[in-house]
């Protein structure tokens, strides 16, 4: 079985919720939606208090190319546009809807009936790119990079295959695995979509094996399409991220920054976003809801939840049985690469993939010890980094070492302080490390 | 608000490795090979392996205590009792217990604490000690007793497989190697040497139990082994004073400074190239000193040797960064 | 004999040849330096704290030289470590004049302690206040307040900082301050100003550094400005005070220290450093007026 080539960990599963059918989430009292839901430009909010608005009505403009529109998924009366506390632990630009009834936009067709791509030949390559940027998508595994960016590669690259990501190596999450699960049609419509709006005819699924069940569903259903490939993976963290899921499945590996991944003529899709490429594009439906696993050992019910963007996660937890007692930590998304919440009070974005509730215990980190140079975060570097070596020269301010020793191609998976035997906070000071050094790298390019 | 929650950056889960974890784990690959040094030597590899676990521990409780005046005391982490069991691996049966504590002191005193302790020191500790202990007292460090005599200090001593092989190499006579143990007997241990020199078979057993709960890969131990055994097949093929290379790699500490000493954390290279690299300059060095040097035993002196290189080898042997490969047939 | 006179060649052929190669060697590698870097840099503090600017004493002194020749002065040249003495004599070197520079001292601009800022959440990881910065606000509900993990501190080679245990906020060793800038630098959150120390040190400064606005500045930290603007009402006839995005300043250059805007504040956000204690007649007059008119 296929899988990346240079380190790798294998973190506990902890699926805690895998095998959950969707649920769907009940509405929300009031929908904070963030104008910052994506990379890039933040939207520019369109509406003012006391605005009516519907589902699917736009709440904020894309600000330039790479920036997405942000769409309400509630109906009811604006009342606030001001900052407000989001994911990412600041206050920024949000727009506040206070929800009454749930009606929606008229264009949207909100039956559950399958259109396939056969069916509206007039949609070009075009008009999907164009579709995809109105309806505000943006990848739906977390890193929220605009979609429709994506799919338009800078000139003289070459886009050869569509990879769809149905990875998801983050323990805990199910969220991608559900989907599949429920919408295996329409998730191969959406990536037919995606094969078009790029011009290419080859397509791979990587799912790792621990999904037997959707690997097998996906390839029955992917059989009527055989220019799209479904390749089960071996279990291996960070299998999922670009780049490792290029180089597993296309054996090319993308080379360092500032290189990208097109660079290989691969474009990679979060499976989720390929499901909402679908609804965008043949249901008219822009993004404004996803699939979100809430999960914990501590919670009564984990759960695959359909929930509506901008409700708050107190109110997930709420569905799935109640935040417990001895909650130490919340986090948006997965354990490994997740961001731990300031306060429950947050809205979910276009981002989050999952919402993991984490008890005292082990909330907290493990007592650091000195470096016995143990050697084991080189070993599963999965980018052929030093960990150890780049943590010391950040936590040394030496800016030169860390740039030289590559410090800006960690992907920030995780896995070197995951394994360190002596609970070193390896990436926070890779993290400092590589913000300066960035930094450093983009004044110099602006001197120039 | 009583209960706060806690705000850290990702990775929020730890795979549950610990320092501790990974050096009792080398303790507990060590301990075959101890009751089977046990067996053969008796009472006295018992003494001399407490002896110099608990001179180790004693050495760094006190010097943490009292010389660093350090709150935290690290004698439970393990790495002090592996030091003392990797010492007396490295000594005869029979040595003079305040020889044993004095090796102890410089091993965890100069070897490990003078540098800032565990994590920091340049020289294995327990090698450190066993280099100082085999120039200081080179008389009583070479007097091996028979194996299977169970008593202490006053055991025959007997030639050692190594100091046989030298004799060859000196008298230029090949028959003197027919007094060598077959090597199949060498590999369960029957012969006389230090209490880590006996049974090759169960350190291998050892190592494959490290190499199972990934506490070491097989770079280092595989290239020194293969290493030696390559140069001395073709010493042996070149000229049959040379031993052959099996009996080579089943006696003194090869095994044991192949698996357990050269494989030290703190001490050896961090990248698989580097351990590559450092792993087969030990196994040309073992072979060097042993065939061509003043003392019958190389393999401690040219892992001592290494170690004192490994930071050039990190400097210049940087794991294959991801993306290097295309990179260069791109620019084909 | 011969044995001796033997080695005494052979050491001395070898002195000569060893000789020869470094006399080449000197030759060939010799680096030429404008002596008066030499000399400008014998003067300096050689803290190396890139204070000025330039890295090093080294690089600094040579900056002076260089500006000396081309320039005819060493205008704008500040070794804030040295000060105006340092500059003197660096001055006499290349025969200059030296400019006049006003002392500064670093001001933590923030007064969120423990009390006036409860803690919403735990911190858990590097002791770094970049690090703590990404993950968000921080550890209380305040963006732009103090985040406590001393980067300052590393960032001080004179000792000058250090972190209060009480407070959990830097607290400032005028005496021992160079105004070098290193920890102004190193504060994610751009708390720390270099400010003019103001005669007989005596200053007035905001002591905060919230730029949201009023009701949440307010809900977070008691001593929080809330950008009211009343200090800059008081302030109409020396316009000291401006008020941009929510935070009021004080221009230190234009500060009268009347202490009127301290009296005004609602929140105490502006204190006043060195100065004599009120006098008591003052206290009972004014402290009844200043709840009364935020009520």
């Amino acid at each position: 079985m296929k899988t990346f080539k240079i380190g790798g960990v294998h973190p506990e599963e902890n699926k805690l919720s895998a095998g959950c059918p969707i649920r769907e989430a009940g509405l929300p009292k009031q929908a904070v939606f963030s104008m910052f839901q994506h990379i890039g430009a933040p939207a520019n909010p369109v509406v003012k208090k006391g605005d009516v608005v519907k589902v699917g009505t736009l709440l904020g403009e894309a600000n330039g190319f790479v920036s997405a529109p942000v769409y309400s998924s509630v109906s009811g009366k604006v009342s606030k546009v001001d900052v407000a506390l989001d994911a990412s632990g600041l206050r920024r630009m949000a727009v506040t809807v206070d929800v009454e009834g749930d009606e929606w936009d008229e264009n949207i067709d909100r039956s559950a009936e399958l259109v396939r791509l056969e069916e509206r030949p007039e949609l070009d390559a075009k008009a999907i790119v164009e579709k995809i940027k109105a309806a505000g998508i943006v990848g739906m595994g977390g890193a929220t990079f605009p979609t429709h960016v994506k799919l338009c590669p800078p000139p003289g690259k070459v886009a050869e295959c569509v990879i769809v990501n149905a990875v998801e190596c983050e323990p805990y999450l199910t969220a991608d695995h559900s989907l599949m699960l429920a919408h295996p049609e329409e998730i191969l419509v959406g990536l037919r979509l995606v094969m078009k709006a790029v011009g290419v005819n080859k397509a791979y699924i990587g799912i790792e094996c621990n999904k037997p069940d959707a690997i097998s569903l996906m390839t029955e259903k992917a059989k009527q399409y055989p220019e799209i490939e479904v390749v089960p993976l071996q279990m291996k963290y960070p299998q999922g991220g670009e780049k490792q899921l290029i180089d597993a499945i296309i054996g090319r590996q993308v080379p360092a920054p500032p290189a990208l991944p097109i660079d290989t003529g691969a474009i990679v899709q979060n499976v989720g976003t390929c499901y909402a490429i679908y609804e965008a594009v043949m249901k008219n439906k822009p993004l404004i809801e996803r699939v979100i696993t809430v999960t914990g050992k501590s919670l009564s019910q984990p759960s695959n939840l359909l929930a509506r963007l901008g409700t708050p996660f107190s109110q997930l937890i709420d569905e799935c049985g109640g935040l417990p007692e001895d909650t130490g930590k919340i986090i948006g998304g997965g354990p490994m690469m997740g961001k731990a919440l300031l306060s429950l009070d947050v809205p979910m974005t276009k981002g989050s993939s999952g919402l993991l509730i984490m008890n005292r215990s082990e909330a907290k980190r493990a007592e650091m010890e000195p470096c016995i140079r143990c050697a084991k975060c080189v070993g599963v570097c999965a980018m052929g980094l030093e960990p150890y070596l780049l943590a010391k020269v950040s936590g040394q301010r030496d800016w030169d070492a860390a740039e030289q020793n590559d410090i800006t191609s960690c992907i920030e998976c995780g896995s070197c302080q995951f394994t360190c035997p002596s609970h070193r906070p390896l990436l926070d000071y890779i993290r400092l490390g590589k913000s300066t050094v960035m930094g450093i790298i983009r004044s110099r390019a602006t001197k120039k | 608000m009583a209960n706060k929650f806690i705000v850290s950056l990702s990775p929020h889960v730890h795979s549950g490795d610990s320092v501790r974890q990974n050096m009792y784990g080398v303790c507990i690959a060590l301990l075959p090979a101890m009751l089977a040094s046990f067996y053969f030597f008796g009472l006295g590899a018992v003494t001399v392996m407490l002896t110099s676990v608990l001179a180790c521990v004693f050495f760094e409780w006190a010097i943490t205590k009292f010389v660093l005046k350090r709150q935290r005391l690290t004698i439970l982490d393990g790495s002090a009792v592996l030091t003392g069991m990797l010492l007396a691996f490295n000594l005869p049966s029979n040595l003079p217990l305040w020889i044993i504590v004095l090796g102890a002191l410089f091993a965890i005193g100069v070897g490990k604490m003078t540098f800032g302790g565990l994590g920091q020191n340049v020289f294995n500790p327990a090698l450190a000690g066993r280099v100082f202990l085999l120039i200081s007292f080179p008389v009583q460090m070479t007097t091996w007793p028979v194996s299977g005599e169970m008593s202490y200090l006053d055991a025959q001593t007997a030639a050692t497989p190594l100091s046989l092989m030298q004799k060859a190499i000196i008298e230029k006579d090949a028959s003197v190697l027919n007094d060598l143990p077959a090597s199949m007997d060498m590999l369960i241990g029957q012969t006389g040497g230090s209490l880590g020199e006996v049974s090759a078979l169960l350190l291998l057993l050892g190592a494959a139990f490290m190499l199972w709960k990934k506490i070491i890969t097989w770079h280092i131990p595989v290239s020194i082994i293969g290493t030696v055994l390559v140069f001395a097949g073709l010493l042996h093929l070149c000229n049959p004073i040379y031993a052959d290379p099996l009996q080579v790699i089943f006696s003194g500490g090869l095994m044991l400074g192949a698996c357990y000493m050269a494989t030290d954390y703190v001490t050896s290279p961090m990248s698989y190239k580097g351990q590559l690299v450092y792993g087969i300059s030990i196994g040309l060095l073992t072979v060097i000193i042993r065939n061509w040097g003043a003392y019958p035993e190389g393999m401690s002196f040219a892992i001592i040797i290494m170690n004192a290189f490994t930071p050039l080898i990190n400097t210049y042997c940087k794991p294959k960064r991801f993306g290097e490969v295309v990179r260069k047939e791109g620019t084909k | 004999m011969n044995l001796i006179l033997l080695a005494i060649i052979a050491l001395g052929a070898i002195g000569l040849i060893a000789a020869l190669l470094l006399y080449f060697a000197s030759r060939k590698f010799a680096v030429h330096e404008d002596e008066r870097i030499g000399e400008v840099s014998a003067v300096l503090p050689q803290a190396n704290c890139g204070g000025c600017g330039f890295p090093g004493c080294s690089g600094f002194a040579g900056a002076c030289v260089k500006s000396a020749d081309e320039k005819g002065s060493i205008e704008g040249l500040l070794c804030p470590v040295g000060g105006q003495a340092v500059m003197e004599q660096v001055a006499g070197i290349l025969g200059m004049t030296a400019e006049a520079s006003a002392p500064k001292v670093a001001v933590v601009r923030c007064n969120g302690t423990c009390e006036n800022r409860p803690r919403l959440v735990d911190f858990d990881g590097a002791q770094s206040c970049k690090v703590q910065q990404m993950t968000g606000m921080g550890e209380t509900g305040c963006a732009y307040g103090c985040l406590g993990c001393g980067d300052c501190v590393t960032a001080c080679q004179f000792g000058a900082i250090r972190i209060n245990p009480e407070t959990l906020l830097p607290e400032v060793d005028e005496e021992k301050c160079t105004a070098c800038g290193a920890c102004a630098k190193a504060c994610p959150r751009q708390i720390i100003e270099i400010r003019l120390k103001g005669s007989k040190n005596r200053r007035m400064v905001v002591l905060c550094n919230n730029k949201d606005k009023g009701a949440i500045a307010n809900k977070c930290c008691t001593v929080s400005c809330i950008g009211c603007g009343k200090c800059v009402k008081v302030c109409e006839k020396f316009e000291a005070i401006t008020l941009t995005n929510n935070l009021a300043y004080i221009d230190a250059e234009k500060c009268k220290l009347c202490r009127k805007c301290e009296e005004a504040c609602p929140k105490s956000a502006i204190h006043a450093f060195n100065m004599p204690p009120r006098k008591p007649k003052a206290e009972i007059s004014e402290v009844p007026v200043a709840p009364s008119k935020t009520e």
